[in-house]
């Protein structure tokens, strides 16, 4: 398994998503914005940071790059693809994932290790770091999401840091092969940093193309 | 060039923290009676065919989802 993880001028995290691919046992290389070429990648993962130092909107210009035009093509064809914080936001600028991400209710950047849920109610432990992570969609979206089993990761009761709609951390598209969540996986890959629960997201992630 | 100009707010009903923050500052200020602020952007452009503007704010400029944009043409042009 080999996965390509993009890097915008302005991504912070695509080292540490690296070495996260890396730690579940796959290869992984870096796919530079202005690449189109994917062949021989088999995941992909759109990291976080501050693409095109987040002009306009997080994630609005990001979009529009050519790596991403070939990402939606994978995704198109059931490739998996992990959006991670400002990845996120990209993916549903990109119509990829459906939603937004909004300025955090308290205004404040926030930075907390925390706890979130995953859909098969599995419980982990991964740092979120964001000034933009209000997951918003409209009611009737939020239903559909939830009658369709698309959100991904919920922040467990009492700690959601941003003021997202129903707790949503993360959801899925509906083929379940793109996932985008806020808090950073590829942060918590070493017991050194308090919580190695990060890999099971990306574990998660590749199992969902391994299906497809 | 017709010159224009593009105002994006967020759209009613969504939460707009900037807005909240600013409206709380003012009465420390002495500005009483101030409510409902909303706190958008602006964007100046020149367009050969202003005619596209409304497809550039749906693709770019605005977020459709989350905020609400006006266009206002500039040198009296309709």
């Amino acid at each position: 398994m080999r996965w390509g993880v993009l890097q915008f001028p302005g991504s912070c995290d695509e080292r540490d998503a690296l070495q996260a691919c890396r730690r579940t046992g796959s290869e992984a290389r870096l796919i530079w914005h202005e690449e189109r070429d994917l062949d021989g990648i088999d995941a992909v993962v759109v990291p976080g940071g501050f693409s095109y130092g987040d002009y306009l909107r997080a994630g609005a210009i990001a979009r529009f790059s050519p790596a991403m035009e070939a990402v939606s093509g994978f995704a198109a064809e059931g490739g998996p693809v992990l959006g991670i914080c400002n990845g996120f936001q990209v993916l549903c600028e990109a119509g990829l994932l459906p939603g937004a991400l909004l300025l955090n209710e308290s205004m404040r950047f926030t930075c907390r290790q925390l706890d979130l849920i995953a859909a098969g109610g599995e419980r982990l432990s991964i740092p979120a770091k964001h000034g933009e992570g209000r997951y918003f969609a409209p009611d009737e979206a939020l239903d559909a999401l939830e009658a369709n089993g698309q959100v991904a990761y919920r922040y467990a009761p009492g700690q959601n840091p941003n003021g997202s709609a129903r707790d949503i951390a993360g959801v899925r598209n509906e083929a379940g092969n793109v996932v985008g969540l806020m808090p950073h996986p590829e942060h918590a890959v070493d017991p050194l940093t308090g919580s190695t629960d990060g890999l099971r997201v990306f574990e998660a992630v590749a199992a969902a193309g391994t299906a497809a | 060039m017709p010159r224009a100009r593009v105002l994006i707010r967020p759209k009613e009903g969504i939460l707009d923290p900037q807005g909240k923050a600013v409206e709380r500052a003012l009465p420390a200020l002495g500005f009483e009676g101030i409510e409902h602020v909303r706190v958008g952007r602006m964007v100046e452009l020149e367009a050969e065919d202003p005619e596209r503007l409304g497809e550039l704010c749906e693709k770019l400029l605005a977020n459709p989802l989350i905020e609400d944009y006006e266009i206002e043409q500039l040198d009296g042009a309709a």
